[in-house]
């Protein structure tokens, strides 16, 4: 019986080696096409986007509601933040945030000793909002409330010389703050080539 | 005493026998540096070698090592002079993160898409393996790569490849194309820009073109033939093949599709580009072409006259390297050198040339060309079109002086 079963698979082995021999015995034909969707994934819910969506474009879209004075953003910075960005932004073992100065003709490629500040380079205002409120302080990411970030960036902002002292930020007040850069910027012109940009 | 070191060196060579051993006290008559050396059998072919194991290790003999960067160590460089060949090990794949490298657990993780599409959608790890797969062989850099050569800052000549230069590593990245998940979702004909956010304590972002979202870009979950390492974004990234590191988001968790850029501090405030004539280039994402001899380089020595190989790495961030040309005489005159198979777009690409030094100072340089037809300019062209204070994308030719005794040292820009 044993010896019936082992000449058993010794024939099915071979026949099955014979098959895979012979490509020629098998279908060829093209991969099937791409479907229209592959039914992955499932549908977000409206609660999780707004959960994770917390991004603020530059026209002020994904401002939540909310304000804060230059007043009160002195307060939280006082807490929060000098530890790092030093007593009025002049920069600690993190980066400085306030100054104007750009030199002559926005000077940052050739004058090394220029740094770059919210005041002189940052190009909109709704960039502070958001990388503060998703990002800082540094020790406590994301624990900051949209009350005490619109606060947070009125402060940096009256610091700059770029808001008044008693300027509100909120949904409609901060996109329409004009950062002294924002038309220093231009699009990437370099496309390969032999000219070096 | 004596006896005892006797002893120490006898259990060592018999430890031997199941492995090599770590370095024992030094031998009356042995220097410090042959003391810490690793211990193996006199002769191997008279003891049975160790037996298989479950993860593999790297010889002792050889201990490639990253360096970080500042005492914060938000980044690391890969030892460019340790590597042949164009693939990077996972280990030693260069790092540049902003708040550490998160801890995630795979059965947790979901990306999501929405903003500008039909069907906002949610993917766990299971579903993205599930599509429809990619793998590609392609370089990564980080647009800071560089500065120490661009600058010269204090005319360091006794730095290595790796300090020069070791933001840039090169693996095989494997996953889903992002083109395929914007289908899914049905990507508005609206949509110009992206947003890819990481899931890092600095909640990372980039704002992506469009074009390069359909064109390459892979949301990859392998490298190497295995996971991503965690601080290469496990258990997924965004790999945008030939672009700047920084926009290739780590730890990816959501991508929000939208009609215009949003501005993330990275991409307004950090990777710009201001110019002489007072302007600053904004999503300035492509990495021009570039090359690094990476030997001979400090703090290799050339132990006498006669042949050695110059050897070193060659990529564009826009398409193959078409040639590398080499001057063994300070840029009188180049040749080209040999490039070795496979020579593949937005990847390392190996050079090779043969060189016989006669001996006296010489300095070695190396200029690729791409197949736009771009060429690696010199520092001076370099400096010319974008300023000495500029920030990134710092691509010039790179030089080695070898002295007459044989050292080398680097000779920055030339």
């Amino acid at each position: 019986m044993r010896m019936v079963v082992a000449t058993a698979l010794i024939a099915l082995t071979a026949s099955a080696f014979a098959v895979a021999q012979s490509g020629a015995r098998t279908t060829a034909g093209p991969a099937p096409a791409a479907p229209k969707s592959y039914g992955l994934g499932r549908v977000a819910t409206a609660d999780e986007i707004k959960t994770l969506d917390i991004d603020v474009m530059p026209d002020g879209r994904g401002l939540p509601a909310g304000r804060g004075t230059v007043a009160e953003g002195a307060a939280i910075y006082a807490a929060k933040c000098r530890s790092c960005h030093g007593a009025a932004g002049e920069g600690g073992s993190a980066e400085r945030l306030v100054g104007r100065e750009s030199g002559p003709n926005f000077n940052f490629a050739m004058d090394p000793t220029l740094v770059k500040t919210v005041g002189n380079y940052w190009p909109y205002a709704t960039t502070l909002y958001d990388y503060t409120y998703r990002a800082m302080p540094f020790m406590a990411p994301g624990t900051l409330t949209p009350n005490e970030t619109y606060a947070l960036v009125a402060y940096i902002l009256a610091l700059n010389q770029i808001v008044p002292d008693d300027a509100v930020m909120d949904q409609a007040s901060l996109p329409k703050v004009k950062m002294p850069a924002r038309d220093k910027f231009v699009p990437d012109n370099r496309k390969g080539g032999k000219l070096v940009k | 005493m004596d006896g005892r070191k006797t002893i120490s060196r006898r259990q060592a060579l018999a430890a031997g026998t199941a492995g090599i051993v770590g370095a024992a006290l030094p031998i009356a008559g042995q220097s410090a540096e042959q003391a810490a050396r690793p211990r193996v059998p006199a002769d191997p072919t008279k003891v049975q070698g160790p037996l298989s194991t479950d993860v593999g290790g790297r010889s002792p003999f050889e201990q490639p090592k990253r360096v970080s960067l500042g005492a914060r160590r938000t980044s690391s460089l890969t030892p460019l002079q340790d590597l042949d060949g164009i693939i990077t090990p996972s280990d030693l794949h260069f790092e540049r993160h902003h708040g550490g490298v998160p801890a995630i657990d795979p059965a947790q993780y979901s990306l999501l898409i929405h903003g500008l599409v039909d069907r906002p959608l949610v993917f766990t790890l299971a579903d993205l393996r599930r599509f429809p797969g990619r793998s590609m062989i392609r370089m990564m850099e980080c647009s800071g790569n560089g500065g120490r050569a661009y600058r010269r800052e204090g005319n360091q000549t006794d730095v290595t490849p790796q300090q020069v230069d070791g933001l840039t590593s090169t693996s095989e990245w494997t996953g889903v194309p992002l083109a395929t998940l914007l289908r899914e979702a049905g990507a508005s004909p609206k949509a110009r820009w992206l947003l890819a956010e990481g899931m890092d304590a600095a909640v990372m972002t980039r704002s992506i073109p469009i074009e390069k979202a359909y064109d390459d870009a892979l949301i990859a979950y392998g490298q190497n033939g295995e996971a991503l390492r965690p601080e290469q974004g496990y258990p997924v990234r965004l790999f945008l093949p030939g672009v700047e590191g920084n926009a290739s988001i780590k730890w990816l968790r959501r991508i929000e599709v939208a009609d215009q850029p949003f501005m993330t501090r990275e991409e307004t405030s950090k990777y710009t580009d201001p110019l002489p004539d007072g302007t600053a280039r904004i999503f300035s994402l492509d990495m021009d072409a570039k090359s690094l001899i990476t030997e001979p380089a400090f703090p290799d020595k050339l132990t006498g006259a006669g042949w050695w190989e110059v050897r070193g790495l060659a990529w564009s961030g826009r398409g193959k390297i078409a040639k590398v040309d080499i001057s063994v005489d300070g840029g009188k005159s180049w040749q080209p050198a040999t490039l070795d198979e496979p020579v593949l777009p937005k990847c390392h690409t190996r050079f090779r040339f043969p060189f016989e030094w006669k001996g006296g100072e010489t300095t070695l340089l190396s200029r690729a060309t791409d197949d736009t037809g771009y060429t690696q300019p010199t520092l001076d062209v370099l400096l010319a079109a974008r300023g000495p204070a500029t920030a990134y994308h710092f691509n010039h030719i790179r030089g080695w002086k070898v002295l007459a005794d044989g050292a080398v040292k680097f000779a920055g820009g030339a």
